[in-house]
C-alpha cells in the first residue's frame, strides 16, 4: 500500500448548494478515471455531496462568504477525499498528518447533518472527522478491481443505531 | 443538474413525476411543490421516482418531512418506481420501514 498519493487535485469552490453538483462531476470524473464500477462512482458522488452539503448548511453564518475547500489523493489502490470547510489553502500532508479515528465529541458536533453523516459512513471504506481547523471530512474509497463480489451485502439494512 | 417535476390531479389523487437530480440545489423546487399539497386535508400524493438520476440525504428529509406533513393531516403519501440506487438509499437509512414504497411500477411503464 502506498502512503504517497500519484496525483493531487485541489478545487475550492463558494459554499453555496449551486456548486454542491460542481463537485459531485467532478469527482465522479477523477473516480471513473481511476477505474471505480459504476455503484462505487455513485456510492463517492453521494459522499462528497453530503459532505460539501454539510458545509453550505451548518459552517457557514448567512453574512459570511464562505468556501468549501476539496482534495483528491488518487493512489494506487485508492481514492482520498477532503471536505474543508474553512482555513488556508491546506497542505494535503500536513492535513492528512492531523487526522486521527473519529472521536465522540467531533461527531456529536457533526450530527445535526443527520442523515448525510450516517450516508457518508455508510458509502465510504474509511471517514475520518476532525473539528481542529473548521471541519474536515476525510473518507476513502478503495479501488477493488481484481476482487470478486465482495459488496454481497450491499443492499442489506444498516444495523438499527 | 437540475429537477423536473411535473405534476397531474386525477380523482383527488396527486401524481407527481420527478425527473433528474435532487440535492440541495434543486430540493427547494421539490419542497415549494410538494410542502402545500402535503398540508391538504386527506391529501393522496404518489410521487414517481423512476427518472430520478441522483439523489442525497436532502431528498430523503425531503420525503420524511412530506411523510410527517401528510399524516398530520390525515393524508397518504407513497413513492414508486425507485431506481435501485435511490432504493439503496431508504434501505441503508431504514426509511423503506416508514415509508409507503410501491416499486412494481417501474418508469418504463409510463
Amino acid at each position: 500500500m502506498s502512503n504517497k498519493a500519484s496525483d493531487f487535485i485541489e478545487m475550492t469552490v463558494p459554499a453555496k448548494t449551486d456548486y454542491v453538483g460542481v463537485v459531485r462531476l467532478t469527482i465522479s470524473g477523477i473516480a471513473n478515471r481511476m477505474g471505480f464500477a459504476f455503484d462505487e462512482i455513485e456510492d463517492i458522488k453521494i459522499a462528497v455531496s453530503e459532505a460539501c452539503t454539510n458545509v453550505v448548511n451548518h459552517a457557514y453564518t448567512d453574512s459570511e462568504k464562505g468556501q468549501i475547500r476539496i482534495g483528491c489523493g488518487v493512489y494506487d489502490n485508492r481514492l482520498e477525499i477532503m471536505v474543508v470547510d474553512h482555513g488556508k489553502s491546506f497542505d494535503y500532508d500536513d492535513v492528512n498528518k492531523s487526522l486521527g479515528p473519529v472521536e465522540g465529541k467531533s461527531v456529536e458536533q457533526l450530527n445535526e447533518g443527520g442523515l448525510g453523516l450516517f450516508l457518508i459512513e455508510s458509502l465510504m471504506d474509511k471517514v475520518e472527522i476532525s473539528g481542529e481547523a473548521g471541519v474536515i471530512v476525510m473518507m476513502t474509497k478503495y479501488l477493488h478491481r481484481d476482487e470478486v463480489e465482495e459488496n454481497v451485502d450491499r443492499t442489506s439494512p444498516a444495523p438499527t443505531q | 443538474m437540475n429537477l423536473q417535476i411535473s405534476h397531474e390531479e386525477t380523482n383527488k389523487v396527486h401524481y407527481l413525476t420527478l425527473s433528474g437530480e435532487v440535492d440541495a440545489y434543486t430540493a427547494p423546487k421539490l419542497k415549494e411543490m410538494l410542502v402545500p399539497l402535503t398540508e391538504e386535508k386527506n391529501t393522496q400524493i404518489v410521487i414517481d421516482l423512476s427518472n430520478i438520476d441522483y439523489m442525497d440525504s436532502t431528498g430523503l428529509g425531503i420525503f420524511v418531512g412530506a411523510l410527517k406533513s401528510t399524516k398530520k393531516n390525515d393524508g397518504t403519501l407513497k413513492l414508486r418506481g425507485m431506481t435501485e440506487r435511490v432504493k439503496r438509499l431508504f434501505e441503508i437509512t431504514g426509511l423503506t420501514e416508514v415509508m409507503d414504497i410501491d416499486n412494481e411500477v417501474k418508469g418504463e411503464a409510463r
